[in-house]
């Protein structure tokens, strides 16, 4: 026996709300994110983690209020993500109630910043956010690219040497994002997870193109990640946690009862 | 009534501790945060959390003056030791080249790194130990009530309590060896998991906390 594996729903967060549609059937406000959190959490989620795609520099501690309010109800670890760029943002965020955070573009422009945050608060706290799309044509070996600002633009940078360096700076986790993948619901896109996972020590979350339940236990199974994360299939009802937990269990993998 | 005070001793943050014991706790209880020598004393329970280096809590509990009432709180009365928490309770800590620790319990803290294989391959052991694992509960306590065997809590740790008294031990956990996860003695309970991230299996826990009278008890 060892550690389970997690499965972590993700929600993105505008201005203090849910959007991407959210639908439960028993729910009332399915745009309440701490509705939200507490359903996935009954459901037996492993972790939540929030994405605030608020737009507005202004409206930014209203996630941090939205943070407070899960994290006074719902006592599973809680990732957030989204427009952090100085350790003031990241002390405001665990102090709130947040487990970790996510550093995407931050991490990019100023790759000091990781080591920076990792040093003062732990790298346990301190998720690395990489969105890679593959650049390789047919016939070249695999090679995937590190994108910034929700995968428009390219930056040049090689996708595994950059885990491997946020490693090395001290993040504590990779959240792997394909952007091939992502919002296609083919599954995870199994080499870069797979290539990702091997070339770190560290957790490794895979995210972007789950669809079914057979590609959640494939990214575990074939990509090799320590937690699967996903959006869409999760929020419309289409399998709840348990469902998902029951199938990845029935794989051979091993998951939180 | 009860009056449940966490100690505060500049170490991490301390909401979701707070709001965890709020949740579980009637509206009768005092759940408060406090470095003060004389509000730990008068309180009926304690919790003692901690996080980050071993040095840095010990540190930390040196400059608040606070060494002595951790320990005379956990002859005393029901006293429940949470991650670093735990650690600190016992003699010495690898961590830091070598960190002198509070000594309530014979033991040290050692670092999975040097017990485990460290890696991504099969057989090897990612640290730190950071997710869900099952807790397996070596005896019976009154701090286990409702809580299935096996159980998984959440852990985020590098180093782990070895105990040197077997009599110590109501919890253990696989990650490449089987490592004291829960030691407990008379009125004193601690964890090496996070119970206020742990989902119902954390909250019963604390519930049960909350409720015990702190004698050892036999289920």
């Amino acid at each position: 026996m060892s550690l389970a594996k997690r499965i972590i729903p993700c929600l993105d967060v505008d201005a203090g709300r849910v959007v991407k549609g959210v639908q439960f059937v028993d729910i009332r406000d399915a745009g309440d994110p701490v509705e939200v959190a507490k359903r996935y959490d009954a459901e037996g989620a492993d972790e939540i983690t929030f994405l605030d795609i608020t737009a507005s520099s202004d409206e930014r501690d209203t996630m941090v209020h939205v943070v407070e309010q899960v994290a006074a109800q719902v006592f599973i670890p809680l990732t957030v993500g989204g427009g952090i760029r100085k350790l003031e943002d990241i002390r405001t965020l665990l102090n709130a109630g947040a487990d970790k955070v996510a550093i995407n573009t931050a991490a990019v422009f100023n790759p000091g910043f990781v080591q920076e945050a990792s040093d003062k608060t732990g790298s346990q706290c301190i998720v690395v956010a990489i969105d890679a799309k593959r650049v390789s044509v047919e016939g070249e070996p695999l090679r995937w690219e590190l994108f910034t600002h929700g995968g428009r633009k390219p930056t040049g940078i090689e996708a595994i040497r950059w885990a491997k360096k946020m490693e090395a700076l001290g993040a504590g986790e990779i959240l792997l994002t394909s952007m091939d993948c992502d919002g296609m619901k083919t599954g995870f896109d199994l080499e870069l997870t797979r290539a990702v996972s091997e070339a770190v020590g560290i957790p490794v979350i895979a995210s972007g193109g789950a669809g079914t339940l057979q590609h959640l236990a494939e990214g575990v199974s074939l990509g090799r990640a320590d937690a699967v994360l996903a959006a869409s299939i999760f929020h419309f009802g289409e399998y709840t946690i348990g469902e998902a937990k029951t199938y990845i269990a029935s794989q051979g993998i091993v998951v939180r009862a | 009534m009860s009056q449940i005070a966490i100690i505060d001793y500049g170490i991490g943050n301390l909401y979701s501790v707070i709001k965890a014991l709020e949740h579980v706790t009637g509206p009768a209880d005092r759940v408060f945060t406090t470095s003060d020598f004389g509000a730990i004393a008068k309180s009926d329970r304690v919790v003692f959390p901690g996080q980050g280096a071993a040095r840095d809590c010990m540190q930390a509990l040196r400059a608040h003056g606070l060494e002595e009432s951790v320990l005379e709180a956990a002859r005393n009365k029901p006293f429940l030791g949470i991650c670093m928490g735990m650690q600190v309770l016992m003699a010495r800590s690898e961590e830091n080249q070598g960190t002198g620790c509070l000594a309530l319990f014979e033991g040290s803290v050692k670092y999975f790194g040097d017990h485990v294989s460290v890696g991504t391959g099969p057989g090897s052991y990612k640290v730190p130990h950071m997710g869900w694992n099952a807790v397996h509960q070596d005896r019976a306590h009154p701090l286990w009530e409702g809580i299935a065997p096996s159980s998984y809590f959440y852990f985020v740790h590098s180093y782990f309590v070895a105990c040197e008294d077997a009599a110590l031990v109501a919890g253990t956990t696989d990650y490449g060896l089987a490592f004291t996860s829960a030691i407990a003695k008379d009125n004193v309970f601690a964890l090496q998991c996070h119970p206020e991230k742990s989902a119902a299996s954390g909250l019963r826990l604390l519930q049960n906390f909350v409720d015990w009278d702190g004698e050892p008890g036999t289920r």
